[in-house]
């Protein structure tokens, strides 16, 4: 989806601009703390911060697609994140992987098009003992299997469906 | 009595906050119990643990406790009886994962409060940096560390004593000292568990080598994916210096220091020490040729020492101690202790703290317990991405710097991941070189376009497309790649592949040859098939297979669409009649 004529309130991060756009090696410092007002990284603010840091859109950009941290589209009301580290690779992450991507017919990274879930594989979320292992928003859920990832995924769909 | 829940990140995942909630809620009707926490005592496999300490003594440890079950805990706590709580109470061959260790790194881990800064205090905290501000010149300090043979636990091993001479032997006033927090071995945890169980330790040893080098400014560069880690070396860091341990003119000493967090952003190369100082500095964490070393010109282009978390973890104890009763554990080329992050395959799995010298078999069947549900032990992965994996018949080499390097692995930052039979060694390598592609920083030909194509080599592999040729085109390219790269990642990426390579070479040929997976893990190369005379029909698989790919009449035997099929072995793991068979 182009963002280019998005048009994101400017002033939310005026404070955090005004904190750190003259102190040195603060960038991304500057755009974690944009991420945690917007909940991703909308392509005017950016230019706004590169111009405010006395910096280029390119520089900015630059760091913000460096880091995996970092997303440039919105994500869904559910991110989950997908433990890719090695103990899960061994414990089976791969057909967790499958199973989600088939039942919510997404690619890493994408998101659905009810805007519910997005999909994304991390490093390691370093909860090793209970892989697979996946965090959707701040919760984790261990010793998975395809079945139970599923089920887990149709209990917060039937509750965003309440929630309604 | 005190009751104690462990709190680390893995434990509160395994339901530690729940515990500690239901706990809470009643534990204010008992007038002579208190409730606390604690960090991570490195039984993750026993997770959510609670501890019901009498004075300083250990009382009962309950292990997998529910909330449930907290009640009966805060019951037989106050009436120091345990009959009615036998079922959660912590197994004495359990008891032996902790009594085989030697906790420094550790030492404080799972026992104090992590949020208290008097409870570092309590158990002997900051006396270390006492020590050496009533009277020990910066050689004095650097002298203890050489004597004591410390060498940098975040993987390279390089004298600890012979940085911070390097940086305090460069020129000028400002200096910084920067703790390398961003652990992104897959499959390591040691730094987290031990800024979230005792992060006054990693002050106190950053304290020391601050003033050893004669830095007025020290920097904490921790992975964003540790959030609690972030909070509470935060709350640490502000209560240290509300004590006077750090910031102008600590204890009146005239040494000054002051001490930030850095939250990265993740990305694996910032774990490379001129990566992270340009990642410190806001840019793109992309490595800087060296020489110059940071030691000379690094962080703002002055002079900087980087150590790892567990490297700082183990100053403090060297101060108390003395460099000798360091140096007296582990073998000739290496000191002291090293913490393990032992995953994978294994009974036990959870954080390890040992003497060097002890052997790999040691560490996993006599601490791990062996392997999960018995099967065959195949290989242990020792030191993530860039790191090797160790065959069955080198499990007695000992755990050394040299000896773990001869084997093709290195010693790594501490992540040891054990696998059995069921896990293909083609695909190990695959899943490393696929981390180690996506996360090359691009800077350097070798690294960024060689380790796409091993991983476009070993993915063919997998996928049963491989050629007469490849093993060979493999190791030219690994040889290359460690020629050729810029930085660390890149000069041991290839590691995963040579050594899968040097003790795993059948199953290579095996792939590629006869079309097979000796593992039956690699999904293009098995199919799975219901055998019909096992087969009861009870349809638990048709309804569960997430592709809809196996059909059949209710109490008649099913079978499985292979057009269908994404082979993710749901039924496999279903079917209670072990009727699926892969082929």
């Amino acid at each position: 989806m182009c963002q280019c004529h998005e048009k994101s309130d400017l002033t939310l991060i005026e404070d955090v601009l005004k904190e750190y756009a003259d102190q040195k090696g603060s960038l991304i410092t500057i755009l974690q703390k944009t991420q945690d007002i917007y909940g991703y990284l909308p392509i005017d603010v950016i230019y706004h911060i590169a111009k405010r840091t006395g910096s280029t859109p390119a520089r900015v950009l630059g760091v913000a697609t460096f880091y995996a941290q970092f997303r440039l589209q919105p994500i869904g009301k559910y991110l989950i994140m997908l433990c890719q580290g090695t103990a899960c690779h061994v414990n089976g992450s791969e057909r967790i992987e499958a199973a989600i991507k088939q039942e919510l017919g997404i690619e890493d990274g994408e998101t659905t098009a009810d805007g519910l879930f997005t999909l994304k594989n991390v490093a390691c979320l370093g909860c090793c003992s209970l892989s697979p292992v996946m965090m959707i928003n701040d919760e984790t859920y261990g010793s998975l299997t395809p079945d139970k990832a599923i089920t887990i995924l149709n209990e917060l769909k039937a509750k965003a469906e309440e929630e309604k | 009595m005190r009751i104690i829940v462990g709190q680390g990140s893995c434990g509160i995942a395994a339901g530690a906050q729940k515990v500690y909630n239901a706990l809470e809620n009643s534990v204010a009707s008992y007038s002579d119990l208190t409730l606390g926490i604690t960090g991570c005592i490195g039984m993750c496999y026993l997770e959510p643990i609670v501890d019901v300490y009498e004075g300083e003594e250990l009382f009962a440890r309950f292990v997998k406790v529910k909330e449930s079950d907290s009640k009966r805990i805060l019951n037989a706590a106050a009436s120091k009886n345990l009959d009615g709580v036998a079922d959660i109470l912590i197994e004495d061959e359990d008891k032996a994962f902790l009594s085989q260790q030697t906790r420094i790194a550790l030492r404080n881990c799972g026992i104090i409060d992590p949020t208290s800064i008097d409870a570092y205090i309590n158990a002997g905290g900051y006396e270390a940096i006492k020590k050496v501000l009533s009277g020990m010149t910066q050689d004095d300090v650097i002298e203890v560390i050489k004597t004591s043979g410390l060498a940098g636990r975040g993987g390279a091993g390089f004298p600890t004593w012979f940085k911070w001479n390097a940086a305090k032997e460069s020129k000028g006033e400002e200096k910084y000292l920067i703790c390398n927090a961003d652990e992104g071995d897959p499959g390591a945890f040691m730094d987290r568990a031990v800024i979230e169980s005792d992060p006054h330790t990693l002050i106190e040893g950053m304290l020391v080598g601050a003033y050893a080098i004669g830095a007025k400014e020290a920097v904490v560069y921790v992975r964003a994916e540790y959030p609690l880690a972030i909070k509470r070396l935060q709350k640490a860091i502000n209560d240290a210096k509300a004590k006077n341990l750090l910031g102008e003119n600590i204890l009146g000493s005239g040494f000054s220091c002051e001490m930030r967090i850095k939250a990265g952003a993740g990305a694996f190369v910032c774990g490379e020490e001129t990566a992270l100082i340009e990642s410190l500095e806001g840019e793109r964490g992309m490595p800087r040729l060296k020489p110059p070393f940071p030691a000379q010109s690094g962080y703002w282009q002055k002079p900087s020492n980087i150590n790892n978390v567990e490297t700082f973890a183990n100053v403090a104890w060297i101060i108390n101690n003395g460099g000798e009763a360091f140096a007296a554990m582990g073998t000739e080329n290496s000191k002291g202790t090293k913490v393990f992050a032992l995953t994978g395959k294994i009974k036990k799995g959870g954080l390890v703290e040992i003497p060097m010298g002890k052997t790999l078999r040691d560490v996993i069947y006599g601490i791990g317990g062996g392997i999960k549900n018995d099967a065959e032990f195949k290989a242990v992965q020792m030191g993530g991405p860039s790191g090797g994996c160790i065959p069955k018949d080198l499990l007695d080499t000992v755990i050394d710097y040299k000896a773990l390097g001869a084997t093709g692995a290195i010693m790594g930052s501490g992540g040891m991941v054990v696998m059995d039979s069921s896990t293909c060694m083609v695909s190990m390598a695959k899943f490393f070189l696929d981390f180690t592609a996506k996360e090359s920083c691009g800077k350097c030909v070798p690294c960024r376009i060689g380790t796409k194509r091993m991983l476009e080599i070993l993915t063919r592999i997998c996928d049963g497309k491989g050629k007469e040729g490849d093993i060979e085109l493999l190791e030219e390219l690994c040889l290359a790649i460690k020629d050729g790269a810029l930085c660390g990642l890149g000069q041991t990426a290839p590691n995963p592949v040579l050594t899968t390579i040097r003790y795993f070479r059948n199953e290579y040929e095996a792939h590629i040859n006869e079309k097979k997976c000796p593992a039956k893990e690699c999904s293009n190369l098995i199919t799975y098939e219901i055998e019909s005379d096992k087969c009861k029909g009870c349809t638990l698989c048709a309804k569960k297979c997430p592709a809809n790919a196996i059909f059949g009449e209710l109490k008649s035997a099913h079978a499985i669409n292979q057009d269908m099929c994404i082979k993710c072995g749901q039924c496999v793991t279903l079917c209670k009649f072990g009727a699926i068979k892969t082929n």
